[in-house]
C-alpha cells in the first residue's frame, strides 16, 4: 500500500518519535482499550462470589475518561495522524462525544438491569467497552482499511453482546442471524473497498477522492460504491438491507438493542456521510439516487411493518428503520446544511432511543418478560417515573415540539426541502404522519387503565435513575436549545472541505444553509 | 413581558396543579382556576390599557416580545398583540376558566395530570393566537395535539382510544403539509431576499409565483381546514366529541376552531392575496357545502354529542365562508361568530355534559319532558339553542347576519345557499329542544336541577352572548385595530 511505503519513508527520516506523540490523536480509543483491558484482567482475580458491578463502575469511569479526552480533542487544531489514517476534528469530535454518551447510557442501563446472579457480567462491560473503540475509530478513520478495521472491532463485539443471554434460544437466534447477515455485508463492503483500491491505487479517503475523477476503470467505482452501500445500508439498517433487524432486536438483550440501534449506527452514519462527500463526492449523480431509493423504502417499509407489530421490541426495530430512512433524506440534500442535519438527527435519534430501551430494559427487567404493548397498559399508573420517560421518548420519535425529534425532523426536512428535494420530502412527511400512529398505540397503552395489578418490576435505582435523566435532559435541550448542539453539528458539516474534488458537487456554505446544488429549485419543483 | 406571563402562568400552573394533586385534589382545582384567572385578569389589564390609550386606531402591535431563539435558522421567539389576537386571547381564558370550573365537582380519575393537559392546552392556545414566528406558531400548534389527545384519550368515553388517534392523526398530518409550506415559504423568502426568517412581518411581502403561492397556501389552508374543520376533513370532530368529556368538548370545538379561523384571517390572506382571492371560489363553495352538510347531519343525529359537533361544523362553514368573501363586513361578521360560536356551542356542550351526568345517556330519544323536573337546566338549553339558531339579539346571529350580508355582494348565489343552512339550523335547534326538554316526561325522569356553581356558569356566557347581540361595538372596535391594517385588506 501506499500508506505503508510513505510510513516506511517517514520512518527513515525519523519521524518515529513523533508518531508516538500522535497518540493525542486517538486518546479517547486508547483510554477505552485499557479500561476494557483492565475489566478483563482484574475480572479472574475477584472472588467467583463477589459482585461484579464495580466493574461495571469501572467501565463507566473509563467511558467517563474517553468522553473528557474527546472534548479535549475539541480544543486541538483539526489534524490527521499515523500517515493520515485517522483525523479528529469537529465531525469525529462530535460522534465521538455522542458514541461515548450511548455507552455511557447503555452502562448504566446494564449495571441496573442485571442481576447479582448473571453470568459474565464483566465480559459484558468489556465488551461494551471494546465496541465503543471500533465505533470511535470508524468515525476518526479516513482510510478505508482502517475503517475495515474499526466496523470489524464493533461489530464483533455487538454480535457477542446480541448472544448474551445465551441459555434462551431467541438471544443464540438473533446472535447468529445478526453473525450470518453482519459478515455478508461486511464482505459486501471489503469487496467495494478492493475494487476502489483497484480503480485508485490507494485506500486513503483523499487519495481515493483526488483519484476518482480521472480513474481509467469508472465502472468499478461505481459498483464499488454500491457495494460500500450494501454493507453500510446493513449497518444502518436501511430497507432492503433491514430484514435482519426486527429479530435480532426482538432476541438480544435490550440494553444491547439500546446500544445497537443507536451507536454503531451513529459511526455508520458517519463512515457513509465520508465516503458519500468526501471520498466519492464526484460520483453523486451515481449515488445519489441510490440513496434517494434507500430513503424511500426505509420510511415506508419501516413504518408500514411497525403498524402491525404486538411486540414492543420488534416495533422498535421497524422504527429504526423508518428513522434511518428520514436520516438518509439528509443525504439527498447534496449540501453542507444537509450534512449538518444528518449529523444532528443522528444525535436526537440516539438520545432518544437509547432512552427509550433503558426504560423498556429495566420494565422488562433481565428476564425480558414483559414486551408485549399490552403488558405496558397502565404502566404510568403503577411506575410514573417510567411511564413519563416512555411517554415523553415516543413523543420525541413522533417529532412533537420541546423533544429532539422535532427539531431533528424539521432540520432535515428544512435541508432537503431547501435543495429542491420535494417529493422524497413530502413523502418522509407523509410517513412520520403515518408513524405517530403506532407510537401512539404504545403512549395510550402506558396512560389507558391498568388491566391487572402491578407487574412486578423493581424500583428504578440510581444508575437507571442517572441514565433517565441523562436521556431525557438531552432529548429536550436538543429540542428546546439545540443551538449548541447546531453549531457542533455545522462544525462537523464543515470539516468537508468545499475545495478540491468536492466543488464540483457541492458549493461553499454561505450563511445559514448550503447553497443548493443545480437540483430543481423550489420555485420550478411544483410546477 | 405581559404577553409571555400569560403563557408562563398556564404552563407554570398546570406543573403546579400536577403537583397539588397529590397533596389534595381541592388544592390542584384551586390553583388551576387560580392560574387561568390571573391570566385572565392579565389579559382584561392588556385590553384595558391598550384600548383606552391613545393608540387606538393605529394598526400596530399593542405589545411584542421578541427574543432571538435558534439565530442559525433565523428563529425568534416572537409573541405579538394586536386587536384580533386579544379578543382570541380573551375568549380562550373566558373559556379556559369555564373549563377549569366545569371540571370542579366532576370525579376525575388522574385529576392532576388532568389540569395539567388542561392548562397546557390553554397555553398552546394562546401561543397560536400570540406568535408571530412562522416556526414559534407551527411550535404552538402542534403543542396543542399532546394534551388533546389525552384528554380524549384517557379522560374519554367508550372509544376513547379510536377517537384520540383519530384526532391526532387528521391533525398531525395536516400539521406536517403546513411545516412543509412553511419552510417553502422560508427558502422562497431566502431566494428573494438572501436572508433566513421565519418572521410573520418579514415574510407578508415574500414575491411568490402564482403557481408556488398557491401550493404554499394550500399546505397552510388544508391544516386550517382539518382544524376548523371543514368539509370533507371534518370527521374527526363528531367522533372526538361524542367521546370527550365536557370540559374537552369546550375547548375542543369552542377554541380549535377558533385557532383555525385565526390561522386564516392572519395567515392566508396576507401572505399570499393572489392565490388567495384565486381560490376563494373553492373554498367558498366548500363553505357552503360544509354549512349545509353539517346542518343537514345534525338533524339526522340521534347523539346529542354528536347533534352538537355537527351543528358546529355547520356554523363554522359560516366563518370560511365570511373570511373568503373577501368582503371587509363579512371578516367582522367571521371574527364574531368565532367568538360568539365559541361561547354558545361551548355552553350547549356544558347543557349537553350536564343533562348526560344527569341522566347518564346521550340519546335525545330516551330524553323528554326534561324541563318538568329540571325547569332552569331546560331554561338554558333552550336559550344556548336559540342563541345557536341565530335569534336576534345575541351573538351569533350578529355574525351570521354580517358574514351574509357581506357575501351577498360577492356571490348572491352563495348566500342563498348558505341562508338556507340558517334555515336548516332552527330545525336541529329546535329539535333538540322539543325532544329532550319537552314533550310528555315518560320515563318519568326526576333529576337535580342546576346547581349554583353551573348556574353561574351558563349564566354568565348568557350575559356574554346578549352583550354581543346588543352592544356587538366593542368587538369590531377591537377587531379594526388588528395590526398591518389586517381588517383593511379585506374592503
Amino acid at each position: 500500500m501506499i500508506a505503508i511505503e510513505q510510513g516506511a519513508q517517514q520512518v527513515a527520516q525519523g519521524y518515529a518519535v513523533h508518531q508516538i506523540y500522535q497518540i493525542y490523536r486517538i486518546l479517547p480509543e486508547v483510554v477505552l482499550t485499557i479500561t476494557g483491558v483492565l475489566i478483563m484482567l482484574i475480572e479472574p482475580l475477584l472472588p467467583s462470589r463477589a459482585s461484579r458491578k464495580p466493574l461495571g463502575g469501572l467501565a463507566i469511569v473509563g467511558t467517563l475518561a474517553a468522553l473528557i479526552a474527546s472534548l479535549w480533542q475539541m480544543s486541538l487544531p483539526a489534524g490527521t495522524a499515523y500517515h493520515g489514517e485517522v483525523r479528529t476534528d469537529a465531525f469525529s469530535v462530535f460522534f465521538h462525544v455522542l458514541i461515548l454518551g450511548i455507552v455511557l447510557v447503555t452502562l448504566l442501563t446494564a449495571v441496573d438491569v442485571f442481576l447479582p446472579e448473571t453470568e459474565n457480567t464483566a465480559e459484558f462491560y468489556a465488551l461494551v467497552v471494546f465496541g465503543a473503540v471500533g465505533m470511535c475509530l470508524m468515525t476518526s478513520a479516513v482510510e478505508l482499511l482502517l475503517v475495515f478495521i474499526s466496523l470489524e472491532i464493533s461489530s464483533i463485539s455487538t454480535y457477542i453482546l446480541a448472544g448474551f443471554r445465551r441459555h434462551t434460544g431467541k438471544s443464540t437466534e438473533a446472535a447468529l442471524k445478526y453473525f450470518l447477515l453482519g459478515s455478508f455485508a461486511t464482505a459486501f463492503f471489503l469487496f467495494g473497498i478492493a475494487l476502489l483500491f483497484g480503480s485508485t491505487g490507494t485506500t486513503t479517503f483523499a487519495g481515493i477522492a483526488a483519484g476518482l475523477p480521472g480513474t481509467a476503470t469508472p465502472a468499478f467505482a461505481v459498483i464499488a460504491v454500491a457495494m460500500i452501500l450494501v454493507g453500510l445500508g446493513f449497518k444502518v439498517s436501511a430497507a432492503p438491507f433491514h430484514v435482519w433487524t426486527p429479530d435480532v432486536y426482538e432476541g438480544a438483550p435490550s440494553p444491547v438493542v439500546g446500544l445497537m440501534s443507536t451507536a454503531p449506527k451513529a459511526a455508520a452514519f458517519a463512515v457513509l456521510l465520508r465516503i458519500a462527500f468526501e471520498v466519492c463526492p464526484s460520483l453523486h449523480v451515481r449515488w445519489m439516487p441510490l440513496i434517494w431509493l434507500l430513503a424511500a423504502i426505509s420510511m415506508t417499509v419501516g413504518n408500514l411493518g411497525a403498524l402491525r407489530q404486538q411486540n414492543v421490541k420488534r416495533m422498535l426495530a421497524y422504527s429504526s428503520i423508518a428513522h434511518a430512512g428520514y436520516l438518509l433524506v439528509a443525504f439527498t440534500a447534496l449540501s453542507r446544511e444537509g450534512i449538518a442535519a444528518a449529523i444532528f438527527y443522528t444525535a436526537a435519534y440516539a438520545v432518544t432511543n437509547v432512552g427509550i430501551f433503558a426504560v423498556v430494559s429495566h420494565y422488562g427487567g433481565y428476564e425480558e418478560k414483559l414486551l408485549s404493548i399490552a403488558d405496558y397498559r397502565g404502566m404510568a399508573r403503577h411506575f410514573p417515573v417510567l411511564g413519563g420517560a416512555l411517554a415523553f421518548f415516543l413523543l420525541s420519535l413522533i417529532g412533537i415540539p420541546f423533544t429532539a425529534g422535532f427539531f431533528g425532523k424539521f432540520y432535515v426536512f428544512s435541508a432537503s426541502l431547501s435543495a429542491g428535494v420535494l417529493w422524497l420530502s413530502i413523502l418522509g412527511l407523509v410517513n412520520s404522519g403515518i408513524a405517530s400512529f403506532y407510537y401512539l398505540r404504545l403512549v395510550t397503552a402506558v396512560y389507558s387503565q391498568p388491566a391487572s395489578e402491578a407487574p412486578a418490576v423493581r424500583r428504578p435505582g440510581w444508575a437507571l435513575q442517572l441514565a433517565l435523566l441523562l436521556t431525557v435532559t438531552a432529548t429536550l435541550v436538543l429540542g428546546i436549545f439545540p443551538g449548541r448542539t447546531l453549531a457542533m453539528a455545522r462544525a462537523g458539516a464543515a470539516t468537508y472541505a468545499p475545495s478540491s474534488a468536492i466543488t464540483g458537487s457541492l458549493k461553499a456554505a454561505g450563511g445559514v444553509s448550503g447553497a443548493p446544488l443545480p437540483v430543481t429549485p423550489l420555485h420550478a419543483a411544483g410546477q | 413581558m405581559i404577553l409571555l406571563w400569560l403563557i408562563v402562568v398556564l404552563v407554570g400552573g398546570g406543573l403546579l396543579a400536577w403537583l397539588a394533586a397529590r397533596i389534595h385534589p381541592l388544592l390542584c382545582r384551586w390553583i388551576s382556576l387560580a392560574a387561568v384567572l390571573v391570566d385572565l385578569a392579565l389579559a382584561l389589564f392588556e385590553a384595558s390599557r391598550h384600548l383606552s390609550s391613545g393608540n387606538a386606531g393605529m394598526n400596530t402591535w399593542f405589545e411584542q416580545v421578541d427574543w432571538s431563539w435558534i439565530p442559525q435558522f433565523g428563529i425568534h421567539f416572537h409573541l405579538a398583540l394586536d386587536g384580533l389576537s386579544l379578543l382570541l386571547v380573551l375568549l380562550t381564558l373566558v373559556l379556559g376558566v369555564v373549563s377549569v370550573v366545569i371540571s370542579w365537582s366532576a370525579h376525575i380519575k388522574a385529576l392532576g395530570f388532568y389540569h395539567l393537559n388542561l392548562l397546557w392546552i390553554l397555553a398552546g392556545i394562546l401561543g397560536v393566537f400570540l406568535s408571530l414566528d412562522l416556526f414559534l406558531f407551527y411550535f404552538s400548534w402542534e403543542l396543542m395535539l399532546i394534551p388533546m389527545y389525552f384528554l380524549i384519550a384517557i379522560w374519554g368515553g367508550e372509544r376513547r382510544t379510536y377517537a384520540a388517534v383519530k384526532f391526532f392523526l387528521f391533525t398531525q398530518l395536516s400539521g406536517l403539509l403546513m411545516l412543509i409550506a412553511i419552510l417553502a415559504l422560508y427558502f422562497a423568502h431566502y431566494h428573494a431576499t438572501g436572508v433566513y426568517t421565519f418572521q410573520y412581518t418579514a415574510l407578508l411581502g415574500t414575491p411568490l409565483s402564482p403557481h408556488t403561492a398557491m401550493w404554499i397556501m394550500l399546505g397552510f389552508f388544508i391544516a386550517f381546514a382539518v382544524k376548523l374543520p371543514m368539509f370533507p376533513f371534518h370527521t374527526w370532530l363528531p367522533d372526538a366529541c361524542a367521546e370527550a368529556s365536557t370540559a374537552t368538548n369546550v375547548i375542543l370545538a369552542g377554541l380549535l376552531a377558533t385557532t383555525a379561523g385565526y390561522g386564516m384571517i392572519r395567515f392566508l390572506f396576507p401572505l399570499f392575496p393572489g392565490a388567495f382571492r384565486a381560490f376563494a371560489p373553492v373554498a367558498m363553495t366548500l363553505a357552503v357545502i360544509t354549512i349545509l352538510y353539517g346542518a343537514i347531519l345534525a338533524f339526522s343525529q340521534t347523539n346529542l354529542m354528536r347533534l352538537l359537533a355537527y351543528a358546529s361544523i355547520s356554523h363554522l362553514g359560516f366563518v370560511l365562508l365570511g373570511i373568503f368573501s373577501g368582503s371587509g363586513i363579512a371578516l367582522q361578521g367571521a371574527v364574531m361568530t368565532l367568538i360568539a360560536h365559541g361561547i354558545s356551542t361551548s355552553a350547549l356542550f356544558i347543557v349537553a355534559g350536564s343533562i348526560e351526568d344527569r341522566t347518564h345517556t346521550r340519546e335525545i330519544g330516551v330524553m323528554g319532558g326534561l324541563w318538568d323536573t329540571v325547569p332552569r337546566l331546560s331554561g338554558a338549553g333552550l336559550f344556548f339553542a336559540l342563541a345557536s339558531l341565530g335569534l336576534p339579539g345575541l351573538g351569533d346571529f350578529v355574525g351570521e347576519f354580517l358574514i351574509l350580508l357581506g357575501t351577498y355582494r360577492a356571490h348572491t348565489a352563495m348566500t342563498v345557499v348558505a341562508a338556507c343552512g340558517v334555515l336548516a339550523a332552527t330545525f336541529y335547534a329546535l329539535r333538540f329542544v322539543q325532544r329532550a326538554f319537552q314533550g310528555p316526561n315518560l320515563r318519568p325522569w326526576r333529576l337535580p336541577d342546576l346547581a349554583l356553581r353551573e348556574g353561574l356558569t351558563l349564566g354568565a356566557m348568557m350575559v356574554v352572548l346578549l352583550w354581543l347581540g346588543l352592544y356587538p361595538q366593542p368587538v369590531f372596535h377591537t377587531f379594526a385595530q388588528a395590526a398591518n391594517h389586517l381588517p383593511a385588506l379585506w374592503r
